[in-house]
């Protein structure tokens, strides 16, 4: 297959061919390593001593790896993961328990006002989440609960727009005769939904739970915005987005923690990478 | 991309035979909590916030009244808005056409890998997980003017690099350069899009005498045009909501502790990062103003809104006939 794609009518063997494979794998490599290398020095600065991260070395003289445990004493990240992971993990189970139903009625049931719902869901997920942001602050700050993360975590329980939007597209993809079947079998909406339909997509749950866990994870402006004062609910990012400032020369401690923060969300995707990519070609597919 | 993923039912599927007395009952309770949800975070705020766009507000008094002040504050005679405007601009500008060149390009070098492609993938993918502060402190960190590496290799060779995040005038092009970075999901996107397009163009092609510069203009480039699209409108809203990143290189390279930035750092250096959210933010949320904070966010709201339109326009369009219901 990738010999058609390339369009390439001599074989491999050829001189042409392996002189055109070497160009291209060259320019990959160069390509992968413009995106690597940044990580590479990143890592390397951590394992600096305080001395050497002043400098312009870019090979650690000798390794620390105590730096990490140096980020843990400055700073409570402990507190601040929790924080991250209950935001992310509330609202991803939220997600699951709103917008499944929902994507399965805009995408397999008929009914008067779908494609008005729809338009609303493409609407609500293309708004700058800065927009909305004055009138909902004022709403949480009518329920006292500003200073916390659950201004953030509860609209999931209601509602997600991409999610709904990507779930839909997943539902999509299942052969309507699949469902009649069901339905011929005496299967109501509900089951036709938890039996045919939920088993069919599991790659496609999984993909947009990653992405919902991932978003809320990498917020910034949510946290910000709702506990930026009160530091006892700050995120991993809202802690790291201070952390330079109050370590003002440490290079190698700042780097450290960049790394911690990084090290959650690359291990999820070394364990999950098939879902993540089949997710990810799904959002363009409608273009 | 060649095989449509929406394949809604043929007329005369069973589900279309036999509507059930009552059937609106249902999606109602399937759409019951998303409905609410869309009334209570969507529908309810975006009239709040047309209500607070004509009032001066403070969020412990009752909103005042002013009419069209604010707008006309905004439009005439708030410098730093003209600034953080032409800001968001640029960004998007440049990011969007930046963006899909580069990713473009990447991924027709990707979709002509034939040993290895799986880990080019996960290189190239690698960035855009970070958490944008996480990416961020990578870039200030890369990019700061004394020791970073970038600045060290350019030494190197001779060249005296820019102060980057310290200077106005190379502060937004850094900003760019992290945005390329973390391009990777639009990357995969088109190189999923890319391998999509069917051997045999390229085959037919090739016994034209068509080069592969000529294939991949008159063949590639058309085939993969509703992605690039929708790469087009995913840079644009990027560019738009241009915040994280701006907040926390202009309070890193400043020097600064305060997550938020103050009124000292935000925009550091010299108002080259303020973009139209950053400002709206502070406004809102540092100064107050929640009426003005409020009438920015609906000019912020219209310009999104129109390229929503596009999107959704180019969306009906792409899937017609099987959406008609």
């Amino acid at each position: 297959m990738a010999a058609a794609l390339t369009g390439v009518t001599p074989g491999p063997r050829s001189r042409r061919g392996v002189l055109r494979w070497i160009a291209t794998h060259s320019i990959a490599l160069a390509i992968g390593l413009m995106f690597v290398l940044p990580l590479v020095f990143v890592a390397l600065t951590a394992f600096m001593s305080d001395r050497q991260a002043l400098t312009s070395d870019l090979w650690p003289r000798s390794w620390h790896p105590e730096n990490f445990a140096e980020v843990f004493h400055t700073a409570p990240l402990l507190r601040y993961f929790g924080n991250s992971l209950m935001y992310s993990l509330l609202a991803t189970a939220g997600m699951l328990l709103s917008s499944v139903p929902a994507a399965y009625a805009l995408a397999r049931m008929r009914w008067r006002g779908r494609q008005a719902v729809f338009l609303i869901v493409i609407a609500a997920m293309m708004i700058p989440p800065q927009v909305l942001s004055v009138p909902l602050y004022v709403l949480w700050a009518r329920l006292h609960l500003t200073g916390t993360l659950w201004p953030l975590i509860v609209p999931y329980f209601l509602v997600d727009a991409f999610s709904i939007f990507l779930l839909r597209q997943f539902f999509l993809t299942i052969p309507q005769s699949y469902l009649d079947a069901a339905r011929v079998d005496g299967c109501g909406d509900l089951r036709a939904l938890l039996r045919v339909l939920l088993p069919m997509t599991r790659p496609g749950i999984a993909a947009v739970s990653l992405f919902c866990f991932m978003y809320t994870w990498n917020d910034y402006f949510g946290p910000l915005l709702y506990a930026g004062e009160n530091p006892d609910k700050w995120t991993l990012s809202l802690a790291l987005a201070s952390f330079r400032g109050a370590h003002q020369v440490q290079w190698n401690l700042t780097m450290a923690a960049t790394v911690l923060v990084m090290l959650p969300v690359i291990l999820l995707f070394v364990i999950a990478q098939k879902s993540f990519v089949r997710g990810i070609t799904f959002t363009g597919v409608k273009g | 991309m060649s095989a449509k993923p929406n394949a809604v039912p043929a007329a005369g599927s069973l589900s279309w035979i036999r509507p059930r007395p009552g059937h609106w009952i249902r999606p109602l309770a399937f759409m019951a909590p998303a409905l609410v949800g869309f009334a209570v975070f969507f529908a309810y705020p975006l009239g709040a916030l047309l209500y607070y766009s004509f009032t001066r507000y403070d969020l412990l008094n009752t909103p005042v009244w002013v009419g069209l002040r604010n707008y006309a504050f905004l439009l005439t005679q708030d410098p730093l808005a003209r600034k953080a405007a032409y800001n968001t601009v640029w960004l998007v500008v440049v990011i969007t056409v930046l963006r899909l060149i580069f990713a473009t390009g990447v991924a027709a070098v990707l979709a002509r890998i034939r040993n290895g492609a799986g880990l080019f993938r996960t290189l190239i993918y690698l960035p855009a997980l970070a958490p944008p502060v996480a990416a961020t402190l990578v870039f200030t960190f890369l990019f700061n003017p004394g020791t970073g590496p970038v600045n060290t290799v350019l030494g190197w060779v001779g060249v005296k690099g820019p102060l980057w995040f310290s200077d106005p005038a190379w502060a937004k092009p850094a900003l760019t350069l992290l945005t390329l970075w973390v391009s990777g999901e639009l990357i995969i996107i088109l190189l999923a899009g890319m391998l999509d397009v069917p051997a045999e163009l390229y085959e037919a092609a090739g016994l034209d005498g068509a080069g592969s510069i000529r294939r991949f203009w008159h063949i590639t480039l058309p085939s993969i045009a509703p992605v690039l699209f929708f790469g087009v409108i995913n840079s644009i809203i990027l560019g738009l909501q241009y915040f994280t990143q701006a907040v926390v290189a202009a309070s890193v390279a400043s020097g600064s502790a305060d997550i938020a930035g103050s009124q000292r750092v935000i925009g550091y250096p010299d108002n080259s990062t303020l973009t139209f959210p950053v400002w709206l933010y502070q406004q809102g949320f540092h100064y107050y103003n929640m009426g003005y904070a409020s009438a920015m966010s609906i000019a912020l709201f219209v310009v999104s809104t129109v390229f929503t339109v596009f999107f959704v326009y180019r969306l009906r369009r792409g899937s017609h006939g099987e959406e008609a219901a």
